[in-house]
């Protein structure tokens, strides 16, 4: 028992009632203490990072039952590398959210960290069920933080967003239970060895089961045509919340890698390999289809939010080869989009603020306060977005083109990533120019006037795009460690052996 | 009794999908209500329908109740009546904010 395991799903637990508690105090207080709990759970993540790097498997079971009959806190490389990518990106959405945004409605905070609870505990749990419920108090956290600060706009990408999440949950309880029935557990591990031993009976439910979780996955993490939910929700909610949920679509793509290599991976006997078939193109279609609404968008913000939905297809299509590169070359692009899209979120805020009642639409208009500053910032998260080199985005284009290239669908996968890289720096472009070139001195005649220069609140920003220069420089450390997850996802005896005792062997038979 | 049950889960979802693919939030929060318990209901038939059978495993017993699945329902209807709350609130809301009840915001033309 290692009690280490579940701190980062107390400690923002825990941190949430607290700030409940203390409402009627000062704002600065809660503020600090919403912080500290953050610099807290990346201080966790770091020290879980240290025992598992060199491949070890912690697992917590709570309250002492023994899985699989108890629910079971698993941290292997990958729950530990997403736990830490999450809590980075929420240190610095959070910095940005002290700035005020957090007085314009009540209990950010509170909804924050409950946030930050449902993401961890996504991440770290072993058991299906877990799963579910893990995933129903982010998505209630959720549902708080995007429609707080309220507007009519807001209101109704609030309610289009809650729908589909609340038809997503049903269609998850479906899959949990025809599992259930057949199998008569909901621990993971267990899953994985009673499925590798499935008779062939039972195949077509199991089977139906499995796509039906694929289905409520690719909804969570926007994958055509299941994407129509995010443009709006994204780009209407305030900019620290959209920046946080660039890490929420990563939930969805990180179940349907646990899914793919733990549940259906090589060892999963008549259904080996069973996403094989949907996830490839329809990864591929997901970033064509992002893309061409990144060059459809008509303001900042949409912008991005298409850009979210295209980085969707691209580190899908990376899990889709289902090879261990493939698989490497995704973990080391994921924190890189992350935190890159995050970036942008707040930049388009910072812009759409300094622009007075133009927003952050692609019109020419007035001259930026700051516009130096926050134009070379936008020319590097556009870098980081595209894929230039020398920026991580092109580190991680290119593991991924160098992964696909035993693939059979190799030209369509080249094929698309590289047009859809031209169409991102178009794009990109096209917005820079608009917003930054194209601008003229005179100050709009009415309406909100622009604000003026300040320019402490684009640290924030500037600390994810470091962070992002960061994997530049440690590209080489990263890549191993990435590489080294994917071969322990695809070894997914280790995880049941580190979880029940046993390995991946026959074992007891079928419950009645 | 199986086929009985499986009807009922079969009518209610029906139900559900269909109420929550109509244009205003009020139809709709009905069906997403139907929809939850018609999956209410299948999670709790999947510990298989048992009648007079403890809920342990019992050497005298013939058989037993499977006990999680009734943990599980009772977690799924704990969250659904929360998000039924909160979506309530939320169709109030943008009654209010939109200045009418279609799901979209606006009336058709």
């Amino acid at each position: 028992m290692n009690h280490l395991v579940i701190a980062p799903v107390l400690l923002p637990l825990l941190a949430g009632v607290l700030l409940l508690l203390l409402r009627p105090f000062a704002i600065e207080l809660r503020r600090l203490l919403s912080l500290l709990a953050v610099i807290g759970q990346v201080v966790l993540a770091i020290l879980l990072l240290a025992r598992v790097h060199n491949g070890e498997i912690l697992t917590y079971a709570l309250g002492g039952w023994v899985p699989p009959f108890g629910i079971v806190l698993v941290a292997d490389r990958l729950a530990i590398w997403m736990l830490l990518i999450t809590t980075l990106l929420a240190c610095f959405a959070l910095l940005y959210a002290v700035r005020g945004t957090d007085i314009r409605g009540r209990h950010f905070h509170v909804l924050f960290q409950l946030q930050l609870f449902g993401l961890n505990g996504a991440f770290l749990t072993g058991d299906l069920f877990n799963l579910f419920v893990f995933f129903e108090i982010l998505l209630l956290a959720s549902y708080g933080l995007l429609l707080h600060g309220g507007g009519r706009l807001r209101t109704r990408a609030g309610l289009h967003f809650v729908v589909i999440n609340l038809a997503g949950s049903t269609l998850f309880l479906f899959a949990v239970g025809t599992l259930y029935g057949i199998m008569g557990t909901l621990n993971m591990a267990d899953l994985a060895r009673q499925i590798a031993v499935l008779p062939a009976e039972h195949l077509g439910p199991v089977k139906a089961a499995g796509l039906l979780l694929f289905g409520v996955f690719a909804l969570k993490s926007a994958v055509l045509p299941l994407h129509l939910w995010l443009p709006a929700a994204y780009a209407n909610t305030s900019a620290p919340v959209a920046a946080l949920f660039a890490i929420m679509t990563k939930v969805g793509a990180y179940s349907i890698l646990r899914m793919e290599t733990l549940l259906f991976g090589g060892d999963a006997g008549l259904l080996a390999g069973m996403l094989n078939a949907w996830l490839l193109p329809l990864a591929l279609l997901t970033l064509a289809v992002g893309m061409l609404g990144v060059l459809a968008a008509a303001s900042l913000r949409q912008q991005t939010a298409y850009l979210l939905v295209a980085s969707v297809g691209s580190l899908l299509t990376a899990f889709g080869l289902g090879s261990s590169a493939g698989i490497a070359a995704g973990l080391y692009y994921l924190p890189h989009t992350t935190f890159a899209t995050a970036a942008l979120f707040l930049l388009a805020d910072s812009i759409s603020r300094r622009r007075g009642e133009l927003d952050d639409r692609f019109e020419a208009g007035v001259v930026m306060c700051d516009r130096s500053l926050l134009g070379g910032l936008f020319v590097v998260a556009a870098m980081l977005i595209a894929g230039l080199p020398p920026m991580s985005g092109f580190i991680g284009k290119w593991l991924m083109l160098q992964a696909a290239l035993p693939h059979p669908w190799l030209a369509w996968i080249m094929g698309v990533i590289l047009v859809t890289s031209l169409l991102a720096i178009i794009a990109l472009a096209r917005a820079g120019s608009v917003l930054f070139y194209r601008a003229e001195t005179a100050a709009p005649a009415s309406g909100k006037p622009p604000m003026a220069s300040r320019t402490r609140e684009l640290l924030p920003a500037t600390g994810l795009l470091s962070l992002c220069a960061a994997l530049v420089i440690w590209a080489g450390p990263v890549d191993e460690f990435a590489r080294a997850t994917a071969d322990q996802l695809l070894q997914a005896d280790e995880y049941v052996h580190a979880v029940l005792g046993t390995p991946l062997a026959p074992g007891r038979g079928l419950t009645p | 009794m199986e086929a009985l049950v499986a009807l009922v889960i079969g009518v209610l979802t029906a139900c559900g999908v269909y109420l929550t693919l109509r244009a205003r939030t009020f139809p709709m929060v009905l069906g997403l209500t139907f929809l939850s318990y018609a999956v209410n209901l299948f999670l709790f038939t999947m510990g298989r329908l048992t009648i007079g059978q403890p809920p342990i495993i019992k050497a005298t017993a013939p058989g037993y109740a499977d006990p999680l699945p009734q943990a599980l329902v009772l977690t799924a209807i704990v969250i659904s009546f929360a998000m039924t709350a909160f979506v309530i609130m939320l169709a109030l809301k943008a009654r209010a904010e939109l200045g009418n009840d279609h799901v979209d915001g606006r009336e058709d033309t």
